[in-house]
Protein backbone atom coordinates (compact mmCIF):
# COMPACT_ATOMS: atom_id res chain seq x y z
CA UNK A 1 0.00 0.00 0.00
CA UNK A 2 1.24 3.43 -0.89
CA UNK A 3 0.97 6.56 1.18
CA UNK A 4 2.70 9.78 2.02
CA UNK A 5 5.44 10.60 4.43
CA UNK A 6 5.19 12.73 7.53
CA UNK A 7 8.70 13.78 8.43
CA UNK A 8 9.28 14.52 12.12
CA UNK A 9 12.28 15.46 14.23
CA UNK A 10 14.08 13.83 17.16
CA UNK A 11 12.68 12.88 20.57
CA UNK A 12 8.99 12.66 19.75
CA UNK A 13 7.62 11.68 23.17
CA UNK A 14 4.64 9.61 24.25
CA UNK A 15 2.87 12.67 25.64
CA UNK A 16 2.82 14.09 22.12
CA UNK A 17 1.60 10.81 20.63
CA UNK A 18 -1.04 10.19 23.28
CA UNK A 19 -1.64 13.49 25.13
CA UNK A 20 -2.46 12.76 28.78
CA UNK A 21 -5.43 15.11 28.86
CA UNK A 22 -7.26 13.08 26.19
CA UNK A 23 -6.44 9.66 27.64
CA UNK A 24 -9.89 9.43 29.19
CA UNK A 25 -11.71 10.11 25.94
CA UNK A 26 -11.01 6.74 24.36
CA UNK A 27 -8.93 5.84 21.35
CA UNK A 28 -10.89 7.93 18.82
CA UNK A 29 -10.37 11.11 20.76
CA UNK A 30 -6.76 10.28 21.59
CA UNK A 31 -5.97 9.59 17.95
CA UNK A 32 -7.63 12.85 16.93
CA UNK A 33 -5.08 14.73 19.07
CA UNK A 34 -2.09 12.54 18.21
CA UNK A 35 1.01 14.66 17.52
CA UNK A 36 -0.93 17.92 17.53
CA UNK A 37 1.88 19.76 19.30
CA UNK A 38 4.49 18.82 16.66
CA UNK A 39 2.16 18.67 13.64
CA UNK A 40 -1.24 20.29 14.12
CA UNK A 41 -2.35 18.99 10.71
CA UNK A 42 -1.36 15.37 11.41
CA UNK A 43 -4.47 13.64 12.74
CA UNK A 44 -6.72 15.49 10.29
CA UNK A 45 -4.77 14.66 7.17
CA UNK A 46 -3.14 11.27 7.82
CA UNK A 47 -4.52 8.44 5.69
CA UNK A 48 -4.19 4.66 5.90
CA UNK A 49 -0.88 3.63 4.38
CA UNK A 50 0.96 6.80 5.35
CA UNK A 51 4.36 6.50 7.00
CA UNK A 52 6.03 8.52 9.73
CA UNK A 53 9.75 9.06 9.26
CA UNK A 54 11.48 10.52 12.30
CA UNK A 55 14.84 11.20 13.86
CA UNK A 56 16.24 9.58 16.93
CA UNK A 57 14.54 8.32 20.11
CA UNK A 58 11.02 8.17 18.70
CA UNK A 59 8.45 7.31 21.39
CA UNK A 60 10.47 8.29 24.42
CA UNK A 61 8.73 8.73 27.75
CA UNK A 62 6.02 6.68 29.36
CA UNK A 63 5.14 3.03 28.86
CA UNK A 64 1.62 3.94 27.75
CA UNK A 65 0.69 1.75 24.83
CA UNK A 66 -1.84 4.23 23.61
CA UNK A 67 1.06 6.07 21.96
CA UNK A 68 1.46 3.21 19.49
CA UNK A 69 -2.23 2.36 19.50
CA UNK A 70 -3.17 5.85 18.34
CA UNK A 71 -0.84 5.56 15.34
CA UNK A 72 -2.20 2.16 14.46
CA UNK A 73 -5.75 3.44 14.85
CA UNK A 74 -5.03 6.17 12.31
CA UNK A 75 -4.04 3.49 9.83
CA UNK A 76 -0.36 4.29 9.63
CA UNK A 77 1.62 1.69 7.68
CA UNK A 78 4.45 2.08 10.15
CA UNK A 79 7.14 4.29 11.60
CA UNK A 80 10.70 4.56 10.33
CA UNK A 81 13.15 6.29 12.66
CA UNK A 82 16.86 6.61 13.28
CA UNK A 83 16.20 5.06 16.68
CA UNK A 84 13.29 4.22 18.95
CA UNK A 85 12.80 4.42 22.69
CA UNK A 86 12.87 0.82 23.89
CA UNK A 87 9.45 0.50 25.49
CA UNK A 88 7.67 2.18 22.60
CA UNK A 89 9.47 -0.13 20.16
CA UNK A 90 8.29 -3.21 22.01
CA UNK A 91 4.76 -1.86 22.43
CA UNK A 92 4.40 -1.01 18.75
CA UNK A 93 5.45 -4.46 17.58
CA UNK A 94 3.28 -6.12 20.23
CA UNK A 95 0.33 -4.19 18.81
CA UNK A 96 1.25 -5.10 15.24
CA UNK A 97 2.50 -1.65 14.18
CA UNK A 98 5.67 -2.00 12.09
CA UNK A 99 8.57 0.08 13.47
CA UNK A 100 11.84 0.01 11.59
CA UNK A 101 15.22 1.55 12.08
CA UNK A 102 16.98 3.42 9.26
CA UNK A 103 20.52 4.70 9.64
CA UNK A 104 20.14 7.29 6.95
CA UNK A 105 16.91 9.18 6.35
CA UNK A 106 18.50 12.13 4.58
CA UNK A 107 16.87 11.22 1.27
CA UNK A 108 13.38 11.54 2.74
CA UNK A 109 11.30 14.69 2.43
CA UNK A 110 8.05 15.58 4.05
CA UNK A 111 5.08 14.78 1.83
CA UNK A 112 6.96 12.27 -0.36
CA UNK A 113 4.91 9.45 -1.82
CA UNK A 114 6.21 6.22 -0.35
CA UNK A 115 5.43 2.63 0.44
CA UNK A 116 6.75 0.67 3.39
CA UNK A 117 7.65 -3.00 3.09
CA UNK A 118 8.56 -4.24 6.59
CA UNK A 119 9.30 -7.81 5.46
CA UNK A 120 11.73 -6.68 2.78
CA UNK A 121 13.14 -3.96 5.03
CA UNK A 122 12.53 -1.20 2.49
CA UNK A 123 10.93 2.20 2.32
CA UNK A 124 10.39 2.95 -1.36
CA UNK A 125 10.21 6.64 -2.29
CA UNK A 126 8.13 6.14 -5.39
CA UNK A 127 8.22 9.54 -7.00
CA UNK A 128 11.97 9.73 -6.70
CA UNK A 129 12.92 6.23 -7.56
CA UNK A 130 14.86 5.79 -4.38
CA UNK A 131 14.82 3.17 -1.66
CA UNK A 132 15.71 3.70 1.97
CA UNK A 133 17.25 0.57 3.48
CA UNK A 134 15.84 -0.44 6.84
CA UNK A 135 17.43 -2.66 9.45
CA UNK A 136 15.80 -6.08 9.38
CA UNK A 137 13.61 -6.99 12.35
CA UNK A 138 15.05 -9.50 14.82
CA UNK A 139 14.09 -13.02 13.69
CA UNK A 140 12.05 -13.75 16.78
CA UNK A 141 9.76 -10.81 16.08
CA UNK A 142 8.99 -11.51 12.44
CA UNK A 143 6.38 -14.21 13.10
CA UNK A 144 4.71 -12.03 15.74
CA UNK A 145 4.40 -9.06 13.41
CA UNK A 146 3.21 -11.34 10.61
CA UNK A 147 0.47 -12.62 12.94
CA UNK A 148 -0.59 -9.02 13.61
CA UNK A 149 0.92 -8.58 17.07
CA UNK A 150 1.42 -10.38 20.36
CA UNK A 151 -2.20 -11.25 21.15
CA UNK A 152 -3.02 -12.98 17.86
CA UNK A 153 0.42 -14.58 18.00
CA UNK A 154 -0.17 -16.00 21.48
CA UNK A 155 -3.66 -17.10 20.50
CA UNK A 156 -2.15 -19.17 17.74
CA UNK A 157 0.44 -20.58 20.12
CA UNK A 158 -2.12 -21.55 22.78
CA UNK A 159 -4.43 -23.04 20.16
CA UNK A 160 -1.55 -25.15 18.87
CA UNK A 161 -0.71 -26.27 22.41
CA UNK A 162 -4.32 -27.20 23.09
CA UNK A 163 -4.56 -29.10 19.82
CA UNK A 164 -1.42 -30.98 20.70
CA UNK A 165 -2.71 -31.88 24.15
CA UNK A 166 -6.01 -33.03 22.68
CA UNK A 167 -4.17 -35.19 20.19
CA UNK A 168 -2.01 -36.90 22.78
CA UNK B 1 33.82 -15.35 29.81
CA UNK B 2 34.02 -11.98 31.55
CA UNK B 3 30.43 -10.80 31.91
CA UNK B 4 28.57 -7.71 33.01
CA UNK B 5 26.11 -7.82 35.87
CA UNK B 6 23.28 -7.53 33.34
CA UNK B 7 24.60 -10.49 31.36
CA UNK B 8 24.89 -12.60 34.50
CA UNK B 9 21.31 -11.98 35.53
CA UNK B 10 19.89 -12.48 32.05
CA UNK B 11 21.92 -15.65 31.49
CA UNK B 12 20.51 -17.16 34.66
CA UNK B 13 16.94 -16.19 33.77
CA UNK B 14 17.39 -17.61 30.27
CA UNK B 15 18.80 -20.88 31.63
CA UNK B 16 22.16 -20.30 29.98
CA UNK B 17 25.76 -20.32 31.20
CA UNK B 18 26.45 -17.02 29.50
CA UNK B 19 24.92 -14.64 26.99
CA UNK B 20 26.40 -12.11 24.59
CA UNK B 21 25.22 -8.54 23.96
CA UNK B 22 22.95 -8.41 20.93
CA UNK B 23 21.69 -11.99 21.26
CA UNK B 24 17.94 -12.38 21.52
CA UNK B 25 16.95 -14.75 24.34
CA UNK B 26 13.77 -15.86 26.04
CA UNK B 27 13.94 -15.45 29.80
CA UNK B 28 11.78 -16.71 32.67
CA UNK B 29 10.34 -13.86 34.69
CA UNK B 30 10.87 -14.03 38.47
CA UNK B 31 8.39 -11.31 39.29
CA UNK B 32 5.85 -9.14 37.48
CA UNK B 33 4.66 -5.88 38.99
CA UNK B 34 1.55 -4.10 37.78
CA UNK B 35 -0.36 -1.03 38.95
CA UNK B 36 -3.94 0.15 38.78
CA UNK B 37 -3.44 2.19 35.62
CA UNK B 38 -1.75 -0.26 33.25
CA UNK B 39 -2.70 -3.38 35.22
CA UNK B 40 -5.97 -5.28 35.64
CA UNK B 41 -8.13 -3.02 33.50
CA UNK B 42 -5.78 -3.45 30.55
CA UNK B 43 -4.44 -7.00 31.00
CA UNK B 44 -7.60 -8.83 32.05
CA UNK B 45 -9.44 -8.36 28.73
CA UNK B 46 -6.39 -9.80 26.95
CA UNK B 47 -6.11 -12.76 29.34
CA UNK B 48 -9.83 -13.40 28.71
CA UNK B 49 -9.34 -13.22 24.98
CA UNK B 50 -6.47 -15.70 25.25
CA UNK B 51 -8.53 -17.90 27.55
CA UNK B 52 -5.72 -18.40 30.08
CA UNK B 53 -4.96 -17.58 33.71
CA UNK B 54 -1.82 -16.30 35.43
CA UNK B 55 1.40 -18.22 34.90
CA UNK B 56 2.05 -18.09 38.65
CA UNK B 57 0.01 -15.87 40.97
CA UNK B 58 2.78 -15.95 43.59
CA UNK B 59 5.05 -14.10 41.18
CA UNK B 60 2.68 -11.23 40.52
CA UNK B 61 2.45 -8.09 42.68
CA UNK B 62 -0.30 -5.53 42.19
CA UNK B 63 0.01 -2.02 43.63
CA UNK B 64 -2.57 0.76 43.45
CA UNK B 65 -1.00 4.19 43.11
CA UNK B 66 -2.05 6.06 39.98
CA UNK B 67 -5.77 6.51 40.74
CA UNK B 68 -5.45 6.62 44.54
CA UNK B 69 -7.38 8.10 46.36
CA UNK B 70 -10.11 7.50 43.77
CA UNK B 71 -11.69 10.91 44.16
CA UNK B 72 -13.23 10.93 40.70
CA UNK B 73 -15.92 8.58 39.41
CA UNK B 74 -13.52 7.11 36.92
CA UNK B 75 -10.73 6.70 39.48
CA UNK B 76 -13.08 5.05 41.96
CA UNK B 77 -14.30 2.64 39.28
CA UNK B 78 -10.76 1.71 38.25
CA UNK B 79 -9.74 1.12 41.88
CA UNK B 80 -12.78 -1.09 42.47
CA UNK B 81 -11.94 -3.13 39.40
CA UNK B 82 -8.33 -3.38 40.61
CA UNK B 83 -9.40 -4.64 44.05
CA UNK B 84 -11.78 -7.18 42.62
CA UNK B 85 -9.09 -8.51 40.29
CA UNK B 86 -6.65 -8.88 43.20
CA UNK B 87 -9.22 -11.00 45.06
CA UNK B 88 -10.10 -13.14 42.07
CA UNK B 89 -6.57 -13.67 40.86
CA UNK B 90 -5.14 -14.11 44.39
CA UNK B 91 -2.05 -11.98 43.91
CA UNK B 92 -0.13 -9.93 46.49
CA UNK B 93 -1.87 -6.55 46.58
CA UNK B 94 -0.71 -3.30 48.15
CA UNK B 95 -3.63 -0.94 48.12
CA UNK B 96 -3.02 2.73 48.83
CA UNK B 97 0.31 1.95 50.52
CA UNK B 98 2.32 4.14 48.21
CA UNK B 99 3.93 4.38 44.79
CA UNK B 100 4.74 1.03 43.19
CA UNK B 101 8.51 1.51 42.74
CA UNK B 102 8.92 2.36 46.41
CA UNK B 103 6.43 -0.14 47.83
CA UNK B 104 7.85 -3.11 45.88
CA UNK B 105 11.25 -3.19 47.64
CA UNK B 106 9.87 -1.83 50.91
CA UNK B 107 7.57 -4.85 51.20
CA UNK B 108 10.40 -7.26 50.50
CA UNK B 109 9.47 -8.35 46.97
CA UNK B 110 12.80 -7.55 45.31
CA UNK B 111 16.05 -9.48 45.50
CA UNK B 112 19.32 -9.13 43.61
CA UNK B 113 19.68 -11.39 40.60
CA UNK B 114 15.96 -11.42 39.81
CA UNK B 115 14.60 -10.75 36.35
CA UNK B 116 11.59 -8.51 36.91
CA UNK B 117 9.16 -6.76 34.59
CA UNK B 118 7.02 -3.83 35.65
CA UNK B 119 4.04 -2.30 33.92
CA UNK B 120 5.51 1.17 34.29
CA UNK B 121 8.33 3.07 32.65
CA UNK B 122 10.19 3.79 35.90
CA UNK B 123 10.62 0.09 36.56
CA UNK B 124 14.42 0.38 36.29
CA UNK B 125 14.16 1.53 39.94
CA UNK B 126 14.45 -2.16 40.90
CA UNK B 127 18.00 -2.11 39.53
CA UNK B 128 19.12 -0.34 42.71
CA UNK B 129 18.71 -3.74 44.37
CA UNK B 130 20.69 -5.58 41.70
CA UNK B 131 17.55 -6.90 40.00
CA UNK B 132 17.29 -6.65 36.21
CA UNK B 133 13.98 -4.81 36.16
CA UNK B 134 12.48 -3.06 33.17
CA UNK B 135 9.22 -1.53 32.06
CA UNK B 136 6.83 -2.99 29.50
CA UNK B 137 3.43 -2.00 28.13
CA UNK B 138 0.13 -3.61 29.01
CA UNK B 139 -0.15 -5.99 26.05
CA UNK B 140 3.33 -7.35 26.65
CA UNK B 141 2.52 -7.60 30.37
CA UNK B 142 -0.55 -9.68 29.53
CA UNK B 143 1.77 -11.94 27.53
CA UNK B 144 4.11 -12.28 30.52
CA UNK B 145 1.22 -12.98 32.89
CA UNK B 146 0.01 -15.68 30.51
CA UNK B 147 3.35 -17.34 29.76
CA UNK B 148 5.85 -16.34 32.47
CA UNK B 149 8.40 -15.49 29.81
CA UNK B 150 9.70 -12.54 27.88
CA UNK B 151 12.16 -11.97 25.06
CA UNK B 152 15.16 -9.75 25.54
CA UNK B 153 17.89 -8.50 23.31
CA UNK B 154 20.86 -8.92 25.63
CA UNK B 155 21.91 -5.33 26.31
CA UNK B 156 25.35 -3.88 26.26
CA UNK B 157 26.33 -2.14 29.48
CA UNK B 158 26.92 1.58 29.77
CA UNK B 159 29.06 1.93 32.86
CA UNK B 160 28.60 5.28 34.58
CA UNK B 161 31.29 5.85 37.14
CA UNK B 162 31.22 8.67 39.69
CA UNK B 163 34.55 9.13 41.42
CA UNK B 164 35.00 11.09 44.64
CA UNK B 165 32.19 12.14 46.97
CA UNK B 166 29.18 14.37 46.52
CA UNK B 167 29.37 17.69 48.36
CA UNK B 168 26.82 18.60 51.04
CA UNK B 169 23.55 19.70 49.44
CA UNK B 170 24.09 17.61 46.30
CA UNK B 171 21.96 14.49 45.86
CA UNK B 172 21.45 11.51 43.55
CA UNK B 173 18.81 13.57 41.77
CA UNK B 174 21.49 16.11 40.81
CA UNK B 175 23.62 13.29 39.41
CA UNK B 176 20.72 12.20 37.24
CA UNK B 177 19.80 15.64 35.97
CA UNK B 178 23.45 16.26 35.14
CA UNK B 179 23.58 12.92 33.29
CA UNK B 180 20.39 13.72 31.34
CA UNK B 181 21.97 17.03 30.36
CA UNK B 182 25.29 15.54 29.30
CA UNK B 183 24.24 12.25 27.74
CA UNK B 184 20.76 13.23 26.53
CA UNK B 185 17.53 11.34 26.87
CA UNK B 186 18.74 8.59 24.58
CA UNK B 187 22.18 8.34 26.19
CA UNK B 188 21.12 4.98 27.62
CA UNK B 189 20.28 3.63 24.14
CA UNK B 190 17.97 1.02 25.69
CA UNK B 191 21.06 -0.71 27.07
CA UNK B 192 21.77 -1.61 30.68
CA UNK B 193 23.01 1.43 32.55
CA UNK B 194 25.19 0.49 35.52
CA UNK B 195 26.25 2.99 38.18
CA UNK B 196 29.53 2.50 39.94
CA UNK B 197 32.32 4.34 41.74
CA UNK B 198 33.06 5.76 45.16
CA UNK B 199 30.19 8.25 45.17
CA UNK B 200 27.64 5.54 44.33
CA UNK B 201 29.04 3.11 46.91
CA UNK B 202 28.62 5.83 49.54
CA UNK B 203 24.93 6.37 48.74
CA UNK B 204 22.05 4.99 50.80
CA UNK B 205 19.53 2.62 49.23
CA UNK B 206 16.91 5.32 48.73
CA UNK B 207 19.41 7.58 46.99
CA UNK B 208 20.45 4.68 44.78
CA UNK B 209 16.80 4.14 43.93
CA UNK B 210 16.68 7.67 42.53
CA UNK B 211 19.61 6.87 40.23
CA UNK B 212 18.05 3.64 38.96
CA UNK B 213 14.61 5.27 38.66
CA UNK B 214 15.89 7.92 36.29
CA UNK B 215 17.77 5.44 34.12
CA UNK B 216 14.37 5.68 32.40
CA UNK B 217 15.08 9.33 31.56
CA UNK B 218 18.39 8.30 30.03
CA UNK B 219 16.54 5.82 27.85
CA UNK B 220 18.23 2.81 29.44
CA UNK B 221 16.36 -0.48 29.69
CA UNK B 222 17.65 -1.07 33.23
CA UNK B 223 19.63 0.93 35.79
CA UNK B 224 21.77 -1.44 37.82
CA UNK B 225 23.86 -1.09 40.95
CA UNK B 226 25.85 -4.10 42.14
CA UNK B 227 24.55 -5.48 45.44
CA UNK B 228 26.84 -4.65 48.37
CA UNK B 229 26.65 -4.35 52.15
CA UNK B 230 24.25 -1.39 51.87
CA UNK B 231 21.92 -3.50 49.74
CA UNK B 232 22.16 -6.40 52.16
CA UNK B 233 21.39 -4.19 55.17
CA UNK B 234 18.27 -2.85 53.45
CA UNK B 235 17.11 -6.31 52.42
CA UNK B 236 17.58 -7.60 55.96
CA UNK B 237 15.51 -4.70 57.28
CA UNK B 238 12.58 -5.89 55.12
CA UNK B 239 13.07 -9.55 55.96
CA UNK B 240 15.13 -10.59 52.93
CA UNK B 241 18.68 -11.27 51.88
CA UNK B 242 20.87 -10.85 48.83
CA UNK B 243 21.89 -14.51 49.09
CA UNK B 244 24.39 -15.67 46.48
CA UNK B 245 24.18 -12.41 44.60
CA UNK B 246 25.87 -10.37 47.32
CA UNK B 247 29.14 -9.04 45.96
CA UNK B 248 28.35 -9.99 42.38
CA UNK B 249 29.77 -7.38 40.04
CA UNK B 250 30.55 -6.69 36.42
CA UNK B 251 33.76 -8.63 35.81
CA UNK B 252 36.91 -6.63 35.07
CA UNK B 253 37.52 -6.94 31.36
CA UNK B 254 33.84 -7.50 30.48
CA UNK B 255 32.93 -5.93 27.16
CA UNK B 256 31.23 -2.55 27.73
CA UNK B 257 29.11 -0.48 25.34
CA UNK B 258 30.52 2.68 26.95
CA UNK B 259 32.27 3.81 30.09
CA UNK B 260 31.72 7.35 31.33
CA UNK B 261 33.68 8.76 34.25
CA UNK B 262 32.56 11.80 36.23
CA UNK B 263 33.83 13.68 39.27
CA UNK B 264 31.21 13.80 42.03
CA UNK B 265 33.08 16.31 44.13
CA UNK B 266 32.64 19.16 41.64
CA UNK B 267 28.96 18.49 40.89
CA UNK B 268 26.64 21.36 41.81
CA UNK B 269 22.90 21.15 42.51
CA UNK B 270 21.04 21.03 39.19
CA UNK B 271 17.72 22.16 37.76
CA UNK B 272 16.16 21.11 34.45
CA UNK B 273 14.14 23.68 32.54
CA UNK B 274 10.82 22.85 30.85
CA UNK B 275 10.09 20.60 28.93
CA UNK B 276 12.87 18.04 29.19
CA UNK B 277 15.11 16.56 31.88
CA UNK B 278 17.92 17.05 29.37
CA UNK B 279 17.58 20.84 29.83
CA UNK B 280 19.70 20.51 32.96
CA UNK B 281 22.01 23.23 34.30
CA UNK B 282 23.65 24.06 37.62
CA UNK B 283 21.39 26.12 39.91
CA UNK B 284 24.07 28.78 39.88
CA UNK B 285 23.53 29.31 36.15
CA UNK B 286 19.74 29.10 36.06
CA UNK B 287 17.78 32.11 34.80
CA UNK B 288 15.57 33.92 37.27
CA UNK B 289 12.31 32.02 37.41
CA UNK B 290 9.35 32.51 39.77
CA UNK B 291 7.23 29.62 41.00
CA UNK B 292 3.63 29.41 42.11
CA UNK B 293 3.88 25.75 43.12
CA UNK B 294 6.64 23.63 44.65
CA UNK B 295 6.05 19.89 44.60
CA UNK B 296 7.82 17.27 46.65
CA UNK B 297 6.39 14.05 45.32
CA UNK B 298 6.81 10.91 43.21
CA UNK B 299 8.77 7.70 43.40
CA UNK B 300 11.77 9.77 42.33
CA UNK B 301 11.70 12.49 44.96
CA UNK B 302 9.46 11.92 48.00
CA UNK B 303 10.92 8.94 49.79
CA UNK B 304 11.76 9.15 53.49
CA UNK B 305 15.22 10.60 52.90
CA UNK B 306 13.90 13.10 50.37
CA UNK B 307 11.36 14.28 52.94
CA UNK B 308 14.01 14.43 55.63
CA UNK B 309 16.34 16.51 53.48
CA UNK B 310 13.60 18.92 52.40
CA UNK B 311 12.41 19.34 55.99
CA UNK B 312 15.92 20.14 57.18
CA UNK B 313 15.89 23.15 54.87
CA UNK B 314 12.32 24.22 55.67
CA UNK B 315 12.63 23.93 59.44
CA UNK B 316 11.95 27.29 61.07
CA UNK B 317 11.53 29.02 57.71
CA UNK B 318 8.54 30.38 55.83
CA UNK B 319 7.28 29.74 52.34
CA UNK B 320 7.54 32.55 49.80
CA UNK B 321 4.35 34.64 49.75
CA UNK B 322 1.81 33.24 47.32
CA UNK B 323 3.67 29.96 46.80
CA UNK B 324 1.92 26.65 47.46
CA UNK B 325 4.08 23.76 48.66
CA UNK B 326 2.55 20.34 48.07
CA UNK B 327 4.05 17.20 49.56
CA UNK B 328 3.00 13.69 48.56
CA UNK B 329 5.15 11.20 50.50
CA UNK B 330 6.05 8.26 48.25
CA UNK B 331 4.82 5.58 50.63
CA UNK B 332 2.71 5.17 53.70
CA UNK B 333 5.62 3.61 55.53
CA UNK B 334 7.98 6.47 54.65
CA UNK B 335 5.36 9.00 55.70
CA UNK B 336 4.86 7.19 59.02
CA UNK B 337 8.57 7.21 59.71
CA UNK B 338 8.78 10.87 58.76
CA UNK B 339 5.85 11.65 61.05
CA UNK B 340 7.45 9.74 63.94
CA UNK B 341 10.61 11.78 63.56
CA UNK B 342 8.86 15.14 63.42
CA UNK B 343 9.57 15.62 59.71
CA UNK B 344 5.92 15.83 58.66
CA UNK B 345 5.36 18.43 61.38
CA UNK B 346 7.94 20.67 59.69
CA UNK B 347 5.94 20.57 56.44
CA UNK B 348 2.73 21.29 58.28
CA UNK B 349 4.23 24.21 60.18
CA UNK B 350 5.57 25.65 56.96
CA UNK B 351 2.01 25.56 55.62
CA UNK B 352 2.49 22.75 53.10
CA UNK B 353 -0.43 20.76 51.83
CA UNK B 354 0.10 17.01 52.37
CA UNK B 355 -1.35 14.81 49.61
CA UNK B 356 -1.99 11.03 49.48
CA UNK B 357 0.80 8.45 49.05
CA UNK B 358 0.19 8.19 45.34
CA UNK B 359 1.35 9.36 41.93
CA UNK B 360 -1.05 12.30 42.05
CA UNK B 361 0.24 15.41 40.30
CA UNK B 362 3.24 13.58 38.84
CA UNK B 363 0.83 11.62 36.66
CA UNK B 364 -1.31 14.70 36.03
CA UNK B 365 -4.15 13.27 38.12
CA UNK B 366 -6.36 14.76 40.79
CA UNK B 367 -7.72 18.14 41.75
CA UNK B 368 -4.19 19.42 42.50
CA UNK B 369 -2.92 19.02 38.94
CA UNK B 370 -1.24 22.17 37.62
CA UNK B 371 -3.56 24.79 36.20
CA UNK B 372 -3.08 27.03 33.16
CA UNK B 373 0.25 28.88 33.03
CA UNK B 374 1.37 27.68 36.48
CA UNK B 375 5.14 27.39 36.93
CA UNK B 376 6.21 24.62 39.28
CA UNK B 377 9.48 23.33 40.69
CA UNK B 378 9.23 19.62 41.28
CA UNK B 379 11.18 16.68 42.70
CA UNK B 380 9.65 14.35 40.08
CA UNK B 381 11.47 12.70 37.17
CA UNK B 382 9.80 14.16 34.10
CA UNK B 383 8.86 17.61 32.92
CA UNK B 384 7.39 16.95 29.50
CA UNK B 385 4.85 19.49 28.39
CA UNK B 386 1.48 18.95 30.03
CA UNK B 387 2.62 16.03 32.14
CA UNK B 388 1.48 17.42 35.47
CA UNK B 389 -1.62 19.24 34.27
CA UNK B 390 -2.42 22.00 31.80
CA UNK B 391 -0.24 22.04 28.72
CA UNK B 392 0.53 25.71 29.37
CA UNK B 393 2.04 24.83 32.79
CA UNK B 394 5.80 24.72 33.14
CA UNK B 395 7.79 22.27 35.22
CA UNK B 396 11.33 22.72 36.49
CA UNK B 397 12.94 19.59 37.90
CA UNK B 398 15.26 19.62 40.90
CA UNK B 399 16.30 17.65 43.96
CA UNK B 400 14.04 17.73 47.02
CA UNK B 401 16.60 20.01 48.69
CA UNK B 402 16.51 22.48 45.82
CA UNK B 403 12.70 22.34 45.70
CA UNK B 404 12.56 23.13 49.42
CA UNK B 405 15.03 26.01 49.12
CA UNK B 406 13.12 27.39 46.13
CA UNK B 407 9.84 27.14 48.06
CA UNK B 408 11.34 29.55 50.58
CA UNK B 409 12.59 32.11 48.05
CA UNK B 410 9.85 31.63 45.45
CA UNK B 411 12.47 31.30 42.75
CA UNK B 412 15.31 28.97 41.85
CA UNK B 413 17.49 28.77 44.93
CA UNK B 414 20.75 27.07 45.78
CA UNK B 415 20.07 24.61 48.63
CA UNK B 416 23.65 24.94 49.83
CA UNK B 417 22.78 28.38 51.15
CA UNK B 418 20.13 26.85 53.41
CA UNK B 419 21.93 23.86 54.87
CA UNK B 420 21.58 23.71 58.61
CA UNK B 421 24.70 22.33 60.27
CA UNK B 422 24.91 18.60 60.30
CA UNK B 423 21.46 17.82 59.04
CA UNK B 424 19.61 17.04 55.92
CA UNK B 425 22.53 15.80 53.97
CA UNK B 426 22.11 12.18 53.13
S1 LIG C 1 5.15 8.89 40.88
FE1 LIG C 1 5.26 9.64 38.78
S2 LIG C 1 7.08 8.67 37.91
FE2 LIG C 1 6.56 7.54 39.79
S3 LIG C 1 5.25 5.83 39.08
FE3 LIG C 1 3.90 7.51 39.65
S4 LIG C 1 3.52 8.64 37.73
FE4 LIG C 1 5.34 7.35 37.42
Amino acid sequence: MSGRIFLLGDDIDTDQLAPGQYMKGGLDMLAAHCLEAARPDFAGSVKPGDVIVAGKNFGMGSSREQAAEALKHLGLAGVVAKSFAGIFYRNALNLGLPVLVADDISAVEDGDAASLDPAAGELVLEARNRTVRLEPLPDNLKPMLADGGLVPHLKKRFAAERAKEAGE
Amino acid sequence: MASTLAQKIIARAAGRDSVRPGEVVTAQVDLAMIHDSGGPRRVEPILKELGVGLFDASKVVLISDHFVPGDTDEGARILELTRQWARERKVAFHDGEGICHVVLPERGHLKPGMLVVGGDSHSPTGGAFGAYMFGIGATEMAGVLATGEIWLKVPGTILIEWQGRLSPGVLAKDIMLALCGRLGMDGGQYQAVEYTGEAIAALSMQERMTLSNMAAELGGQAGLIAPDATTEAYLESVGGSAGDWLGLVTDPGAELAAHHVFDASTLEPQVAAPHSPANAMPVTQAPETRFEVAYIGACTGAKYEDLKGAASILRGRKLAPGLALKVAPASMRDQQRAADEGIMAVFEEAGAQVLPNACGICAGYGADRLGEDVTCISSTARNFQGRMGASSSKIWLASPLTVAASAITGQIADPREFLNDGEGVA
